[in-house]
């Protein structure tokens, strides 16, 4: 797994940004920016050179979930591995989002430990699959 | 309008009294007392069965209002489940707010005497250090400040550790503005619905009661109109007669 991947967070809560960024460093990925909702955070991906996203599901505007399924239908983007990290805990939208394609899936709150582990989970798949 | 067939049933009443109370008159100049007597107490009836037609009126307002109030579904499932869900929502920010509160508070009560143990630890060696590199100490005096780093690096390393991973705790612990702040905005927002829903029930009843409030104040709708006339406009809303009225009151449960 490549420590200086670039990875995009969004979450509406600036809070929720700044704890993932800090647990992102403390597992030494230091490259990272932020966007408040997939309406913003679709543009940067599109324009920047991010590898992995980590994003809320619940925002105003655009939902973290129509976010993965633009990501999924962007051609430059489709191949991007997205972790979803959000206090919806329901099985129907866990089934959405595994359907729409999303490699991880954290239930808030989450401990830093569940954060790596998915993480690392993550990018063995892709790897072993590259 | 409601008021303007109640108001030509008025007049005519008013019509219909006043040649009454014409042949009162004549039956009590003619010494007819039982047929004066009779036409007193028809005269009675006559205004008992106007206060029975506005006892009705305002009765089927008060029953429309309250079948609109039952009849609203988003009110009802807000007061059925959105409100006891909003008390459970509120009792979880207070929950998580606490449990946030004191999971930080715990890690700066354990970290806080560390680090000042830490100050002191480093002020004592840093005055003994002194006294070395001024070659003020005897070598027994430097074996045991060697003995004092060696354990002061040990249990700082320890120590730091420690801060770290309260730090870390404390980190985490900031999850609670999030996930709060969720379930705030989706009381807000329930509240919200709530103010807009009773808006619209208070402006419904509004309505209805508006009529028979505006009765009393001078205006065109208090203007008699004349006889009710069956097939003009405003007529359809009129009771027809005693019986109008008796019907009405018991579909009310009268």
């Amino acid at each position: 797994m490549e420590k200086s991947m670039k990875i995009l967070v969004v979450d509406d809560f600036s809070t929720m940004r700044r704890i993932i960024k800090n647990l992102l460093r403390d597992l030494g990925y230091n490259d990272t920016a932020e966007a408040d909702d997939g309406s913003t955070a679709l543009p940067m991906l599109k324009n920047g050179t991010f590898d992995f996203l980590i994003t809320d599901w619940n925002m105003p505007n655009m939902p973290g979930i129509d976010l993965l399924k633009a990501v999924r239908a962007d051609e430059k983007l489709k191949s991007m591995p997205v972790l979803m990290v959000t206090a919806e805990a329901k099985r129907d939208q866990i089934v959405e989002a595994a359907q729409a394609g999303v490699n991880g899936y954290i239930i808030k709150p989450f401990t830093a430990d569940t954060l790596r582990e998915k993480i690392d989970k993550i990018f063995e798949r892709v790897n072993a699959g590259a | 309008m409601d008021g303007t067939p109640t108001d030509s049933t008025r007049a005519a009443l008013r019509d219909r009294q006043l040649e009454k109370a014409k042949r009162l008159v004549a039956l009590i100049e003619s010494g007819d007392d039982d047929a004066a007597n009779r036409l007193i107490e028809e005269l009675g009836r006559m205004h008992e069965s106007l206060l029975f037609e506005q006892l009705g009126k305002l009765t089927r307002d008060l029953h429309d209002a309250l079948n609109a109030f039952r009849g609203d579904s988003r009110l009802m499932e807000i007061a059925q489940s959105e409100i006891p869900d909003a008390k459970e929502r509120l009792n979880y920010v207070v929950a998580m707010t606490e449990q946030s509160a004191h999971r930080t508070l715990n890690a700066v009560e354990e970290s806080l005497p560390a680090a000042e143990n830490i100050a002191r630890q480093a002020d004592e060696l840093a005055a003994s250090w002194d006294r070395f590199r001024r070659r003020d100490m005897v070598a027994d005096e430097f074996r045991a400040l060697s003995r004092e780093i060696a354990g002061f690096l040990e249990t700082t390393a320890e120590d730091a550790e420690m801060v770290r991973r309260n730090l870390s705790d404390v980190l985490m612990a900031q999850d609670f503005q999030d996930l709060t702040g969720q379930v705030i905005r989706r009381v807000i927002h329930l509240v919200q619905d709530l103010e807009r829903n009773l808006v619209g029930l208070v402006r419904i009843s509004g309505e209805r009661l508006a009529v028979p409030e505006g009765r009393g104040k001078p205006g065109k709708q208090t203007e008699a109109t004349g006889p009710t006339v069956a097939g003009t406009a405003g007529s359809g809303d009129v009771v027809t007669g005693q019986d109008g009225v008796d019907d009405l009151l018991s579909s009310l449960g009268f």
